[in-house]
């Protein structure tokens, strides 16, 4: 029996006083392939922020492969897939070099990159498709092009669970059954894979269980649900007003994230 | 005319130069990656408080302003951490009030200001063999670290977010990019001045970025533009004609942003090329293109019909009102 990968125990995550989650229970096993839906400021992009660690619970336990998070460790076994790439930097940097950064959970201060290193690199670029572009500048590639980076620099780590951010938000057809490839890819290779998605798109084929936020708490947990089922009046915002005026949280929740993956703040 | 080069002092200058100049943008590259290109300004406002320190005591000023610089891109670090809103204006205050210290400090002291504007504009020409020694170490420290944790400090100045996923100690790294940045400000303002230190830290940072793709060869290329104004702007000044004092200072400061002018058209250039030769996404399967009856063009494309000619994987492409032609039997398909 593998160890369960994550376990949240009455989790609860307050911004600057407000309380934002609520009594969240979420036990994800070794294999599943989790999809947090929910609408906008539902909490689903807090919540796996909370569960990277990324912000703090205020109460609650987390547990990330049997171990409570203060004491966590391990984190090769864990990658993060952020919504974007983060703000611009004012250096350009290969598409390499970013994938081969997410090789740092595995490597030791000050050593050159072994040939395990070198493998996993060219092994992530290629479940990307983007093997061909590995010595072009980020910034000279698409949006979805980027998400897939962003995507083959966790995958370098070669992490067992795997957290995306709205990874099809603002990305195009191509590039979202490119990466529905990739995630399918890694999803056959045993992996357990946490995404938050608006709208599941082609990934609906690859998920197996839906959470579906509201208000901050787990509304429905279960078998998958169609994308306008997500959307259905029991699983909406019942109070919107009262959210929507000062969030800091919930900034990252509004849709759409088509504007240019550069131009992303913090 | 070159028998300066001879000289002691000028060789002391020339090896302190050396060092500063391959020093300086190592850690200039990830200030400018993070976007705080006014950083070395800062630490430079505030290490004037650290040498008027030194003046008014005796004690060395370069170890004096080591230890404020230090100190203040430590707070530095500390206020942009948790700087909110107000973060810049906070900077703003350390800034300034470094530099009124500064100058209140010597005025105290009874030191001339003509003691503070060594440090201020730079007199690498007066430094001494201890000075020089100290310089040497100093670089060195900055660039092995700045080379060696590269991949550590990248990733953290790449993405924060991810690096703290990543089991990274995010907060150390930052803290040690700021003081690298405070040591590598102590040592070029023998060099450049306390008031010209962040240009030799940015300048060639942002000139090599024109032409490079890969962060390791902006690094590397920072380095070798920062070496080559230092040595450059110190020959240059040494050679000024007798009669004229020119400052080291300025000299180097101004190679250094000749090469910036000089490559920033060319990098625009070829930021233009990338852009106009970057393959339009790929069509669905069923997105057929539409092919263009050759009767619409009264020509055949050619090297020298007029159109810009695009290599495209087995072909060329010509752009043409708006979109590209290849030469596909009787007619041009689009690309």
């Amino acid at each position: 029996m593998p160890v369960t990968p994550l376990h949240l125990t009455d989790g609860a995550v307050a911004i600057g006083g407000r309380p934002v989650l609520r009594g969240i229970d979420l036990r994800v096993e070794s294999g599943e392939f989790v999809a947090l839906m929910g609408a906008n400021g539902s909490g689903k992009t807090t919540l796996v922020r909370a569960l990277t660690g990324l912000r703090p619970l205020t109460s609650g336990t987390l547990e990330l492969f049997g171990t409570d998070l203060r004491h966590f460790h391990d984190w090769q076994r864990v990658g993060y897939v952020p919504q974007r790439l983060g703000a611009a930097t004012g250096v350009p940097a290969s598409v390499w070099e970013v994938v081969a950064s997410g090789r740092l959970t595995r490597r030791r201060l000050l050593r050159p990159l072994s040939r395990a290193d070198r493998t996993a690199i060219k092994d992530a670029l290629e479940v990307v498709d983007l093997a061909d572009r590995a010595r072009d500048g980020v910034s000279q590639l698409s949006g979805g092009q980027q998400q897939r980076v962003l995507i083959a620099r966790a995958l370098a780590g070669e992490p067992e669970l795997l957290f995306l951010d709205e990874p099809t938000a603002g990305v195009d057809l191509p590039n979202q059954l490119a990466l529905t490839a990739a995630l399918g890819e890694l999803a056959s290779r045993g992996a357990t894979i946490v995404l938050v998605a608006h709208e599941l798109g082609p990934l609906a084929g690859l998920v197996g269980r839906a959470v579906v936020m509201r208000d901050g708490r787990v509304a429905y947990d279960g078998a998958p649900l169609a994308d306008h089922q997500v959307h259905d009046p029991r699983f909406a915002e019942p109070h919107l007003h009262h959210h929507h005026t000062d969030g800091h949280a919930l900034r990252h929740d509004h849709s759409p994230h088509v504007s240019s993956p550069l131009e992303g703040g913090r | 005319m070159l028998d300066i080069f001879s000289y002691p002092f000028m060789q002391r200058a020339l090896l302190a130069a050396f060092f500063t100049g391959l020093a300086a943008p190592a850690v200039g590259t990830y200030i400018v990656q993070r976007r705080l290109a006014l950083l070395g300004d800062g630490i430079g406002h505030v290490a004037v408080t650290g040498v008027a320190l030194g003046l008014l005591t005796g004690i060395a000023p370069t170890w004096t302003a080591v230890t404020v610089a230090v100190l203040g891109a430590v707070l530095i670090e500390i206020i942009r951490e948790r700087g909110h809103t107000n973060g810049d204006v906070a900077l703003a205050l350390l800034f300034y009030g470094g530099l009124a210290g500064g100058v209140l400090l010597t005025g105290l002291g009874g030191q001339s200001a003509a003691r503070l504007q060594e440090y201020l504009f730079g007199s690498i020409t007066t430094i001494s063999v201890g000075d020089v020694w100290i310089t040497m170490a100093f670089a060195a420290v900055v660039i092995l670290v700045g080379v060696g944790l590269a991949p550590q400090l990248f990733a953290v100045a790449q993405d924060e977010e991810f690096a703290r996923v990543a089991g990274l100690n995010v907060r150390a790294y930052n803290l040690l990019v700021a003081v690298l940045a405070a040591v590598s400000v102590t040592i070029a303002m023998r060099t450049v001045g306390l008031l010209l230190v962040s240009a030799l830290m940015v300048v060639p940072v942002a000139t090599s970025q024109q032409l490079t793709r890969s962060f390791r060869t902006t690094l590397g290329a920072a380095m070798v533009l920062g070496m080559v104004a230092s040595v450059g702007g110190l020959s240059l000044s040494a050679l000024a004609p007798a009669g004229t004092r020119v400052a080291p200072g300025s000299t180097i400061v101004l190679l250094s942003l000749a090469g910036f002018v000089i490559t920033w058209p060319l990098g625009a250039w070829l930021r233009r090329r990338h852009l106009r030769s970057t393959p339009f996404p790929a069509l669905p399967p069923d997105g057929t293109t539409t092919p263009h009856d050759a009767a619409e063009h009264p020509h055949d494309h050619g090297p020298d019909c007029g159109h810009a000619a695009i290599p495209h994987g087995d072909h060329v492409d010509y752009v043409h009102d708006g979109h590209r032609h290849a030469p596909h039997e009787q007619h041009y398909d689009e690309h």
